[in-house]
């Protein structure tokens, strides 16, 4: 029953998928980078300004075709939409599937739109051919991991993404650049080789393929997630395994140790990515590998995610308050921001996966433009350290303002984006776990206290000599930054769109999970049609209301069935 | 070291069973009665691939001492590659008839002369049943002879540059390969052994081949001695295993060890001890593992390369043949072994290569490393698990060739200059050879989208589906280890101290490697491999599938043999190469010995008499 109801809900997201283009637009967009990493190596390596044009070119496409995704996106659909697929390796089951869903949308929007701007943001101080290429070669790993339907096709992108940002950070970075890289690739490795082992018991395990593969092995993820035949224990280690990955990744605390290093020493460009976009695989990794295949390991171990993800919050906005180099400092709020994510995710409720969403597309937006505006400010000044800046408001108030503002939107302003995937998860958080909720919320008050602080110490005062030379952003700065300032906005006053395409996937996903767990429901259900018009007016509403009533019958309908299967 | 010898060795290990009885007491399982020496029917065509190589190396010895110095310095390398294509080449056939198909591409097989030497498609033995002949034996082969050609293409220019040149390290090659390939398809102890001296005897010549450098000198001398000591356990097991079983033939000691229960198996069991001894020095696994750094150290850059892909792709062939076909019904009592084997390697071999300062001790560790993760597919005994060694196999050769290939040259003049020193600024002087360098260090570490990884991640599914998971993660932790190596060597080359923006500085031309052709083309065969099957391993998974071990008896042809582990081994016959409806003979008619194989498919026009005591007999060995 659960495996037909599930089936249907798949069947349709495909059909939907292949209604909607039979154009192959997901692989179209992976490939153009790919395209653009030869066109690279093509280029002379004097022509370094060559090479760059190339990259913009290449990110720039792909980044028009994920914006095409994104007016394509048939709204209210919660399933796999823009479905392609291909047999890769016939003996294993292994497909080169991508299909978007509202999780991913956004996040592989994001790609689309931070790419193209950091291959603008900054200039390789040496050797711009190799830089060029290994950024575009990254883009096309990130695009890649979050449209991935199949395991294996999945660690493949997730994995890829190492050697291009080790590359970046090791080459092109700055101070003890080959120990961060090199610390940053066997951290995330390390949890990845786990991650392996664990794909491959669960394919191994799930026997979801059909006979002619190798001990009916798939990994085809719907596949999987549709087979009933993992035990409980077993889905528990195989979900522990993927969760290390996940969490060397995000960083969830005590995993971080990495991410401070990396950022630091990474060339503006690295951090960006990083920051924006490679975070974001660990928490959109649990939600899909995590809480999608195993949903009553992920019950089990929430509670755990939680406390972890709130020490982050709380560990990572003391730390950063402690810093004195910019960069680690906001490396560190990056920690704390990771952590609102993890927090809502493993909530476990509407309001906490869809704000944790948010949270990693407002963190990419914004932590994202702070790096490019560290990035702007190294070039004039050549360092990160707060002690030496100075009075910088009075020489260079455009970079001041814009500043402020992506800093406000990062600290959780309402009426900027970063409040809205916050004040979310809090909500969430709240109705499963209220003391969590508000210790968390400490956390955003940690959060204006680091940042507004170092604004003052680098910002206000009397400009020293070398503050005084500093020019103000310059027209093509200003340019980049305006798409930033505007989503920053934007989202902060009207977040319906992207809520509205999120929750139907997160609905989804919670359905499942409480399909799958008899006896569990969402602390949603219950309470979720109060704040669901607050949240998403008359349609989502609706969507909720009609969510909650499939949740209930499918509640009754599992009992039975489990009662039924329990022989 | 030609078929003619072998087959002399094959009827005497055939003839030689007497029955033993006494402490043991092992009914004999069967041994020929009549008085007169029985001469062993020989399929010649299978067997020649291990004649083309075999008779290849003794002509170009015999042709370099009748030209003496008037040979073009050309020919030696071009003699040794065309004979290396041609021994792949009469393996298609073959490969075909064993996998029972009829042709492949335009190539039709029905009507060449010596179809009718055997009965139905799939595997057979010869030699009396000394030599096996089933896709395992035919992939090995192929392999072993892309080995002899890379290594050839490494080594003239080598030869050249070290001022060696001559006919011997060829002809040595040529009879390496030969001892290799009759390793990968023995099914007699005594011939496997035959195999391994002739291999490593010609390789010990090999390490020993540069004469002006004293390291070269020591690592042959060093291989040898242990190598010879490594032999002996060898034999000595081989005794053991004779003792307890009465036979050396593997199909035999398998049906005898199916059939009854040694009331006293310590025999049996030491016996094994001293097999893995010997093959765990041949593949260099912790704790036989010592010689393998200062060999690798030692030998020309290009010989390492043979040896880090042929020797120990034998010895792996072997590995599995014996303990996994052969011995599969003991396997609870050996896969402890290679249990502990395979960790000690991973986990010593990645600790201590990264604290190695030369190149190549560190790929010698990194060698050890991926030993290990060999034999965690092997200590699954099962399907997947061979087809794991078979694919982790063909992947490591062509990047390990490519990696000592990369060395080799950078070693320049004199094959010295192999610490991580020498590779600092590489990626500036020679961006190329660096990058290509880049390629096979990742592919080592298992990046995606490389052939490194589909190996480390067959054999890890390998490891899981027999029950060994905790395996596969001590595995791939030890490949965490392992890649800091790799990063370390790519960190030397790119990002090493003070070579902060100095790209625009112009390199140096004294810096500038330079690259012979035939390496040139060496190093491009192994990047596409290694980024062509990493992006569609599809093809190498299905031929590493299909290239099943199967012990079967000389005059019988049987296509489903049911290994001891419960597995039924089945001739897959949906090989890729044939189109749809090109005569492939259906599975269920091959894999059924009852079935005519003749009747569904008229194509298959040899005379099917498939001796019905031959077969008789074998329906009562396989199933007791």
């Amino acid at each position: 029953m659960i495996a037909a109801v599930l089936h249907t809900v798949l069947a349709s997201g495909d059909a939907a998928g292949h209604a909607a283009s039979s154009f192959p637009i997901l692989p179209v967009t992976i490939l153009l980078p790919v395209l653009g990493v030869f066109a690279i190596l093509a280029v002379p390596s004097e022509r370094g300004d060559l090479a760059r044009l190339v990259a913009l070119i290449a990110t720039s496409a792909a980044g028009v075709m994920t914006f095409v995704v994104l007016a394509q996106f048939a709204t209210g659909d919660a399933g796999f939409q823009f479905v392609s697929e291909a047999t890769w390796i016939a003996a294993l089951d292994i497909k080169f599937i991508v299909g978007v869903d509202g999780i991913s949308l956004f996040l592989f929007v994001l790609t689309g739109l931070l790419f193209p701007i950091s291959v603008l943001a900054a200039k390789p101080d040496h050797d711009p051919k190799g830089y060029y290429a290994w950024l575009t070669l990254l883009m096309a790993g990130c695009l890649g991991v979050f449209v991935a339907l199949d395991l294996f096709l999945f660690f493949m992108f997730f994995e890829i993404t190492l050697i291009p940002l080790y590359m970046l950070i090791g080459k092109w970075g700055h101070g003890r650049r080959v120990y961060a890289a090199t610390k940053f690739f066997i951290f995330t490795m390390g949890g990845s080789a786990l991650m392996l082992v664990s794909i491959i018991a669960l394919a191994y395990l799930a026997k979801a393929g059909d006979a002619s593969t190798i001990a009916n092995i798939s990994f085809d993820l719907q596949k999987v997630v549709a087979s009933d035949a993992v035990s409980q224990g077993a889905a528990r280690w195989i979900f522990a395994g993927f969760a290390i990955a996940f969490m060397v990744k995000t960083p969830v605390f005590p995993f971080h140790t990495w991410l401070p290093d990396a950022h630091t020493e990474a060339p503006t460009a690295g951090s960006v990515d990083l920051a924006g976009i490679l975070l974001k695989l660990g928490t959109y990794g649990f939600l899909r590998y995590g809480l999608y295949l195993f949903p009553e390991a992920s019950i089990t171990f929430a509670p755990v995610m939680v406390v972890l993800g709130t020490i982050g919050i709380v560990y990572g906005g003391i730390v950063a308050a402690m810093q004195r180099n910019l960069k680690r400092l906001v490396a560190y709020s990056s920690v704390a921001h990771m952590g609102f994510a993890v927090v809502g995710l493993f909530a476990l409720t509407s309001e906490g996966l869809t704000g944790s969403v948010l949270q990693m597309v407002n963190h990419g937006i914004t932590t994202g433009a702070l790096f490019i505006l560290l990035g702007f400010l190294y070039k004039r000044r050549h360092t990160y350290e707060i002690d030496q800046l100075k009075g910088m408001q009075k020489v260079a108030p455009v970079f001041a303002g814009v500043f402020t503002v992506v800093m406000l939107a990062s600290i959780g302003l309402p009426g900027l984006n970063g409040f809205v995937g916050e004040f979310l998860v809090l909500v969430g958080t709240y109705l499963a776990y209220p003391a969590v909720a508000i210790v968390a919320g400490f956390g955003v008050i940690i959060a204006a206290l680091y940042l507004l602080w170092a604004y003052q110490r680098t910002f206000h005062g009397e400009p020293d000599d070398a503050t005084k030379a500093m020019p103000d952003l310059r027209g093509s700065e200003k340019l980049i930054m305006v798409p930033l300032i505007g989503l920053i906005v934007f989202l902060g006053i009207y977040p319906k769109p992207v809520i509205e395409r999120i929750e139907p996937s997160i609905d989804r996903v919670i359905e499942h999970v409480e399909a799958e767990v008899p006896g569990w429901s969402s602390p949603t259900s219950e309470r979720g049609s109060q704040l669901a018009p607050v949240e998403g007016h008359g349609h989502d509403g609706e969507g909720g209301e009609g969510a909650t009533h499939a949740a209930d019958t499918e509640d009754h309908s599992s009992e039975g069935e489990s009662q039924e299967t329990g022989e | 070291m030609s078929a003619g010898i072998l087959a002399t060795m094959a009827s005497v290990a055939q003839t030689g069973i007497e029955p033993i009885s006494g402490p043991i007491g092992i009914e004999p399982i069967s041994a020929p009665v009549d008085g007169a020496v029985p001469t062993p029917e020989i399929t010649w065509a299978a067997l020649l691939p291990l004649i083309i190589l075999g008779l290849g190396g003794l002509l170009l010895l015999t042709l370099s001492s009748l030209l003496k110095r008037k040979a073009p310095r050309a020919l030696y390398p071009i003699w040794t590659i065309a004979t290396a294509v041609l021994a792949v080449a009469s393996v298609v056939p073959v490969w075909a008839k064993v996998q029972g198909f009829n042709s492949i591409l335009w190539w039709d097989f029905r009507d060449l002369w010596w179809q009718p030497a055997t009965t139905a498609p799939g595997p057979f033995s010869t030699l009396g049943g000394a030599y096996g002949v089933d896709g395992f034996s035919l992939f090995v082969t192929v392999l072993i002879c892309c080995a002899v050609i890379l290594t050839t293409l490494l080594i003239s220019g080598y030869l050249q540059r070290e001022e060696l040149d001559g006919p011997e390290p060829y002809a040595l090659l040529l009879l390496a390969a030969t001892g290799g390939v009759v390793m990968a398809g023995a099914n007699d102890l005594i011939v496997l052994f035959l195999g391994l001296e002739t291999i490593s005897i010609a390789v010990y010549v090999l390490a020993a081949s540069h004469l002006r450098r004293a390291q070269s000198q020591e690592a042959g001398l060093k291989y040898f001695i242990l190598g010879g000591f490594s032999s002996a356990f060898f034999l000595y097991g081989i005794a053991m295993v004779y003792g307890a079983t009465g036979t050396t033939n593997l199909v035999l000691i398998k049906s005898s060890l199916a059939e009854s229960i040694p009331r006293h198996d310590l025999l049996l069991l030491v016996g094994f001890a001293m097999l893995l001894v010997g093959f765990g020095f041949k593949v260099a696994a912790v704790p036989f593992h010592s010689w393998s750094p200062d060999v690798y150290d030692g030998a020309p850059s290009p010989v390492v390369a043979f040896m880090a892909s042929a020797v120990k792709v034998a010895g792996f062939a072997a590995l599995v043949r014996v303990f996994v076909a052969g011995f599969g019904q003991y396997a609870a009592d050996w896969q402890p072994l290679i249990y502990a084997l395979a960790v000690l390697s991973l986990v010593v071999g990645s600790s201590l290569a990264i604290v190695q300062t030369n190149v190549k001790r560190t790929l010698a560790y990194s060698s050890i490393s991926h030993a290990g993760f060999i034999l965690i597919a092997v200590e699954a005994a099962s399907e997947t698990g061979t087809a794991a060694v078979l694919f982790y196999a063909a992947a490591y050769t062509f990047m390990v060739a490519g990696s000592f290939g990369v060395a080799t040259l950078v070693g320049r003049a004199g094959d010295g200059r192999h610490s991580l020193d020498d590779y600092k600024g590489l990626g500036r002087t020679n961006p190329v050879l660096a990058g290509t360098l880049t390629i096979f260090l990742l592919a080592q570490a298992g990046v995606p989208f490389t052939v490194g990884f589909v190996a480390k991640f067959y054999a890890v599914i390998a490891a899981v589906q027999a029950g060994s998971a905790a395996l596969g993660v001590v595995a791939m932790l030890s490949a965490v280890i392992a890649a800091f190596l790799y990063l370390r060597i790519i960190v030397a080359m790119y990002m090493a101290e003070g070579d902060d923006g100095g790209s625009d500085a112009p390199a140096d031309p004294a810096d500038h490697i330079h690259v012979p052709r035939p390496a040139a083309a060496a190093l491009a065969i192994c990047v596409l491999v290694t980024i062509g099957f990493g992006l569609f391993p599809g093809w190498l998974t299905d031929m590493a599938a299909d290239s099943t071990v199967v012990l079967v008896e000389q005059g019988s042809t049987d296509a489903s043999t049911a290994l001891p582990g419960g597995q039924t081994l089945i001739v897959d016959d949906e090989g890729n190469l044939v189109p749809a409806g090109d005569g492939a003979v259906a599975p269920t008619e091959a894999s059924d010995p009852s079935a005519d194989p003749a009747t569904g498919d008229g194509a298959v026009e040899a005379p099917q008499v498939q001796d019905p005591a031959a077969a008789e007999g074998t329906a009562s060995v396989e199933r007791p």
